[in-house]
């Protein structure tokens, strides 16, 4: 329990501070990058008190918007994806996570390729939306979304392999 | 009130979601809809310490096209020196006398973005400095944006690209105003709009600051003319700009400071009542 705890707290600050030092200035052709904060959202516990994680997440999310001085967008994307998250599971994972014992250190490969885009997919819809906030740019938000949604899910999954606990 | 009570721990985990996210929300929507008192920026000390020391490692890294911007500088403020000291060699003038109507305060960018709607950079220099509100910032090149919020050691500016930012500009052949606005498309261009159809328009003529308010003194440079279409009514042109500036590799800036713009103001309330 205190292992996971440390690893979370770990896992938050390390996230923001690549997030605001180095993601943030990538731009890709100018305008992507990559949101790789989310992994925070993804891999925290299932078995978890929702309101903490939800207070957990809406903090992220607001520290990130500090940084980039955007208002609420990334606070509100992401608040959204922690309270719609066990849909994404329950779609990936199935019956792993009706009998809550899913751990995403050990889970198949293809489920959780599937379980990161969704995420990473809805997330990142919900940002550009509220940051273009204009649904007559729908071409320029589906636009950044979907290659922002590529790298990130990229980076992702690189991430969460290479740091997956050893068996 | 039995049920009321069970209705809310029932659901405790959906009533919180919708909180936090009307939150996020309304912030959203506050930075969308005004220039002014944003509650979360990155003018405090906590983001101004990470970009500052992020950015004291890798300011090494564009030291020489820094250099080349300097030279450039001085070399074109030595052309006017000397242009100027031969034409007025008996005029005198005791600096202590006349009043300088601007003041220049040096800055480092430590974060710059481009690739959202409405962006701002971040600068190392704050209250302590004497920053306001509202004090232009411009390069050697040409303008930058306006001073946003302000802490004690940094302040956040509102970039030209951004589509809440408006200036006033002119054509330097003829004078002709219009306001200068981003369209969110390119960092390199941004747009002329409300020109006189009756003005004089070329590709290639020079766009430079309007000076009709306080924030930046007449004649600071912004861009060059890409093109230009009528818009759909026919009595204004829109112009395409494409700005002096690399808005995507700035540095070193200045902040201008209009000693006249506190008189200018209290004026200009008085006549809106």
């Amino acid at each position: 329990m205190n292992n996971s705890l440390a690893s979370n707290i770990i896992r938050f600050i390390v996230l923001l501070l690549a997030q605001v030092t180095i993601c943030n200035n990538i731009n890709l052709l100018g305008y992507i990058n990559p949101y790789i904060y989310i992994i925070f959202i993804l891999l925290f516990p299932v078995k978890n008190n929702r309101l903490l994680f939800l207070v957990l997440v809406f903090n992220l999310g607001l520290i990130v918007d500090m940084f980039m001085d955007s208002g609420g967008i990334h606070a509100g994307a992401s608040v959204f994806l922690a309270f719609a998250r066990p849909v994404f599971l329950k779609y990936a994972f199935g019956t792993m996570y009706d009998h809550q014992n899913l751990k995403f250190g050990n889970s198949d490969i293809g489920a959780l390729i599937m379980y990161v885009s969704g995420c990473v997919i809805f997330h990142h819809l919900i940002l550009f939306y509220l940051e273009i906030f204009n649904i007559s740019q729908i071409i320029l938000l589906l636009k950044k979304a979907l290659f922002s949604s590529i790298f990130t899910v990229a980076l992702s999954l690189l991430l969460i392999l290479l740091f997956k606990p050893r068996k | 009130m039995q049920q009321i009570f069970n209705f809310v721990i029932r659901n405790k985990t959906f009533l919180l979601f919708l909180l936090l996210f009307g939150i996020a929300l309304s912030l959203t929507i506050q930075s969308h809809s005004y220039h002014r008192s944003k509650f979360i920026n990155s003018a405090n000390s906590l983001s101004g310490g990470v970009y500052g020391t992020v950015n004291s490692i890798g300011q090494y890294l564009d030291l020489k096209d820094q250099n080349i911007i300097l030279v450039e500088e001085n070399k074109k403020l030595r052309e006017e020196l000397l242009n100027t000291s031969k034409t007025n060699q008996n005029t005198s003038l005791d600096s202590n006398i006349v009043d300088k109507k601007f003041k220049i305060i040096t800055a480092e960018i430590y974060k710059n973005s481009y690739n959202s709607p409405n962006n701002y950079l971040t600068i190392n220099r704050g209250k302590r400095d004497s920053i306001q509100q509202d004090f232009g910032v411009i390069t050697s090149k040409g303008i930058v944006g306006i001073i946003d919020n302000t802490s004690n050691k940094f302040s956040t500016v509102l970039s030209i690209l951004s589509k809440k930012s408006r200036i006033n500009a002119k054509l330097k052949s003829s004078n002709q105003s219009g306001s200068l606005k981003w369209n969110g498309a390119s960092p390199y261009i941004a747009q002329l709009e409300d020109v006189s159809k009756f003005a004089k328009v070329s590709v290639g003529d020079t766009i430079v600051t309007g000076g009709q308010s306080a924030i930046f003194p007449k004649g600071i440079g912004i861009g060059r003319i890409e093109e230009f279409t009528t818009d759909a009514s026919g009595d204004t042109y829109t112009i395409q700009v494409r700005l002096f500036n690399d808005m995507t590799t700035l540095q070193h800036v200045y902040i201008i400071k209009n000693n006249d713009a506190e008189e200018l103001e209290i004026l200009e309330a008085l006549n809106d009542e």
